[in-house]
């Protein structure tokens, strides 16, 4: 076996793997240390070299055994039909093998079931042929054709056609068409091999930007995972303490601290640091009936976060308000959910109440380093919206981040009370898909938040 | 050409590396086996990621005991910074000598006329200050000062800060280190490079690109009968196919944190010790905390003790199976 490595990187990578070129030349040292001839080795081989996470290493296996799964004339390809040479259907009498058999090579290889050589001209052709570009399933037929011309096609359909009618065009016929599949069968699985990656990247593009209120329910589960990666990658990115040290800038106080054991001399210089602080965030989420549909998702994200950023505050609301912060941390969110819902969900939203019980409960926790994110459309069903509880608190804290699912025209109308929040907050924005959601959480973690 | 490290001919195939690993009481599978014989031939680190208590660390004791290798280690934490993991000069010691010296120093600086020249004289003494005998080699150097070559174990690379990785980098990359007052340090022979990571932040692309990537996650029934008869001799056959079996059947449950090969080790002492001959309800209940680290787990698993044993006990009662 001969391994077509960079081809098999362009696979891993289209399977959504990201391999660098100095990766590549990895793997090709590392297939050299350890040879061809063992498949189990090879891919235990390739796996280390290329994929760097659990994810990765699964999305490997699974492209490592298609592509070696991938010669249509393999082993277990079956052979031509049986009956495509039926008895008493030899050549005519006098002609010497293969005299008066035309066709071209691709006929004699088809009458004599030559597998190992059609398989060796089909991998010619197909890559004559480029079918490792194919993209898109439409590309199947073209790029059948594209392979079975130039396997020598022409000369085939010209033999079937001057044996038209005789045993030998019918078996003929037969082992063409069953070529024709097996070459249709060989672009298939390319397809799957090359551009599956990039269809999965372009579903979860797509989940991205559709409206968190207009998911379908075929792809929750794919929104679940998307939320959880999200959230993971913000609270790895900004979620730990970091300091970040200003060079060349001399601490006199602690330099002369940290010398005082040898008479002050200098020989440990100290340099300033900042700490960057973590984000302290309390987080406000409506899950009355009216944004219900975007609550599950925004309270999967506070799950999430919380999972790895610590020191963050969850509360919940429609008609009250209730901490739920321990109901986030003790279980998974596929129980944590329904227990917040039984707690203070699905009731019609009562804004002022909710405020006004967060500010009689906890307005100490909030300090000048925290942030407050009040997630939720505004809409108190004509209740005292209580904005002046909402001016407190944005006093107490150091700001203030609203998320509104509803597009900016219609905040204010109807029973929306959203004009009137707006004032008291820093940052008041629409968040209607994942990707805003994104946005707007890191660009707030990445100024501190707190 | 350089000749060849000493260790090199036992590494002379994935077989020979995984029967070496065994011998020093480190049951490897062959991916594991794999990545510690390309880490030599390629000379490359190997990063292991995977929950606590799978043997990452273990792994990189193992081969320098099996290659008769010294093994380095670096625990990383917060905060830990060049001077900790590569050197340092030794203060008190600079110290001690400038005082020893002052006096002569006074004495021919006294000498010198200006203030220009009496720097100059002082900048000669400055070399003196910072040569190799002031210098206190931390782990990483000492790694690549190893004449024979050395085991350098990195152990839990993601406690330690981002600046940190990008340091690492330097070094991973072609095993030298410059120390501006000396010169360039090169490891006569590249030591074999072993970084664990439990996950607890991701790491950084650069660093992944520079390693082979070794996942190691919780093992199956029969690797973890293997690595149990290997850690836990005193074990019955019997009662370790339960054991195994029990903590597999365990590890299905919805729990929140799962039992580790270490805490099925610490198990099986456990029972080993109270001279159990089987497991039944009121020993697994008396010891389950060895187990399991929450209380939510343990009555968790409690609620399901019943199952648990059946299975186990079914184990037990199977001919063991041939291997
Ligand atoms: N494959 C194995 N072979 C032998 N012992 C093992 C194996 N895996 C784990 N152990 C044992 O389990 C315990 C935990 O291993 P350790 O290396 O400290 O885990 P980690 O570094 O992954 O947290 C050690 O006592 C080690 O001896
Ligand atoms: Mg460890």
């Amino acid at each position: 076996m001969t391994l077509p490595l960079l081809e098999f990187v362009r696979a891993a990578r289209s399977a959504g793997l990201r391999v660098s070129p100095a990766e590549t030349i990895d793997a090709a040292r590392a297939v050299e240390v350890v040879g061809l001839a063992d498949r189990g080795r090879l891919r235990d081989t390739l796996s280390l070299v290329l994929a760097k996470t659990a994810d990765e290493k699964a999305r490997f296996e699974t492209c490592f055994d298609r592509f070696f799964s991938r010669e249509g004339f393999g082993a277990a390809a079956p052979p031509p039909p049986p009956d495509a040479r039926p008895a008493g259907a030899e050549p005519p009498p006098g002609d010497g093998p293969g005299e008066g058999l035309g066709g071209g090579g691709l006929a004699a290889m088809l009458r004599d079931g030559d597998r190992a050589g059609l398989a060796s001209a089909m991998e010619e052709a197909a890559a004559e042929a480029g079918l490792s570009d194919i993209a898109v399933f439409t590309q199947v037929n073209l790029f059948t054709r594209r392979v079975l011309e130039r396997m020598g096609l022409e000369a085939l359909e010209r033999e079937i056609a001057r044996l038209d009618g005789t045993p030998q065009g019918d078996a003929l016929r037969r082992q063409r068409d069953w070529l024709r599949a097996q070459v249709r069968s060989f672009a298939q699985q390319n397809l799957r091999l090359f551009a599956d990656g990039d269809a999965e990247r372009q579903r979860e593009r797509r989940l991205a930007a559709t409206r968190l209120s207009a998911i379908d329910r075929r792809d929750r589960e794919r929104m679940r995972v998307l939320v959880r990666a999200m959230a993971r990658r913000l609270a790895v990115q900004y979620g730990r303490k970091r300091w970040r040290s200003r060079r060349g800038q001399l601490d006199a106080r602690r330099t002369i601290r940290r010398n005082m054991g040898w008479g002050g001399l200098p020989f440990l210089p100290v340099w300033k640091r900042r700490r960057v602080e973590k984000p302290r965030l309390v987080v406000l989420c409506d899950v009355s009936g009216s944004v219900a549909a975007v609550a599950e998702f925004l309270l999967l994200f506070l799950h999430s976060l919380n999972e790895a950023l610590s020191g963050l505050r969850s509360f919940a609301f429609s008609g009250d308000l209730a901490e739920v912060s321990a109901i986030l941390q003790g279980q998974p969110i596929e129980r944590a959910i329904p227990a917040i819902m039984d707690l203070v969900g699905f009731g019609s939203s009562n804004y002022g109440n909710s405020l006004a019980a967060f500010e009689a409960g906890w307005m100490p926790v909030l300090d000048r380093r925290t942030t407050v994110i009040i997630l939720g459309d505004g809409r108190g069903n004509r209740t005292d919206p209580r904005a002046d509880v909402l001016a407190r608190m944005a006093d107490r804290c150091k700001q203030v981040i609203w998320l509104n699912p509803e597009v900016r025209t219609v905040w204010g109308t109807g029973d929306s009370d959203m004009l009137r929040y707006a004032p008291h907050c820093r940052v008041a924005a629409t968040c209607a898909t994942l990707g805003q959601l994104e946005r707007i959480v890191a660009g707030l973690l990445r100024d501190g938040g707190g | 050409m350089a000749p060849e490290p000493r260790f090199h001919a036992l590494l002379h195939s994935i077989e020979a590396t995984e029967a070496g690993l065994e011998s020093a009481g480190y049951i490897a599978n062959r991916q594991t086996a794999t990545a510690v014989y390309l880490a030599h031939h390629l000379r490359k680190p190997i990063l292991v990621e995977g929950p606590a208590g799978v043997g990452k660390t273990e792994l990189a004791k193992s081969a320098a005991a099996w290659l008769g290798l010294p093994l380095v280690r670096m625990q990383c934490y917060e905060g830990l910074d060049e001077s900790k993991a590569l050197y340092e000069w030794k203060y008190g010691k600079q110290l001690l000598y400038t005082q020893i010296l002052k006096d002569r120093l006074g004495a021919e600086l006294g000498e010198e006329p200006g203030l220009d020249a009496a720097l100059e004289r002082l900048h000669g003494f400055g070399d003196l200050f910072f040569s190799e005998r002031f210098l206190e080699p931390r782990p990483l150097l000492r790694a690549l000062r190893e004449p024979e070559g050395a085991v350098l174990l990195i152990d839990e690379v993601d406690k330690a800060d981002q600046e940190f990785e990008a340091f690492l980098l330097e070094l991973l990359s072609d095993y030298q280190v410059s120390v501006p007052e000396i010169g360039t340090v090169r490891a006569a022979v590249p030591p074999l490079v072993v970084l664990t990571s439990n996950s607890t932040r991701d790491l950084g692309d650069a660093l992944k690109r520079r390693c082979l990537h070794l996942h190691i996650g919780l093992p199956d029934a029969k690797l973890e009968g293997r690595i149990l008869a290997a850690r836990v001799p005193g074990i019955e056959a019997g009662l370790r196919r339960q054991v195994v079996r029990f903590v597999q059947e365990l590890r299905g449950l919805d729990l929140r944190k799962l039992p580790s090969v270490s805490e099925t080790l610490d198990w099986a002492r456990t029972v080993v010790l109270l001279h159990a001959r089987e497991l039944d309800g009121e020993l697994v209940r008396a010891t389950l905390n060895v187990l399991l680290k929450f209380e939510a787990d343990i009555e968790t698993a409690e609620a399901r003790l019943g199952d648990l044993l059946r299975a186990s006990q079914q184990e037990a009662e199977r001919r063991p199976a041939a291997r």
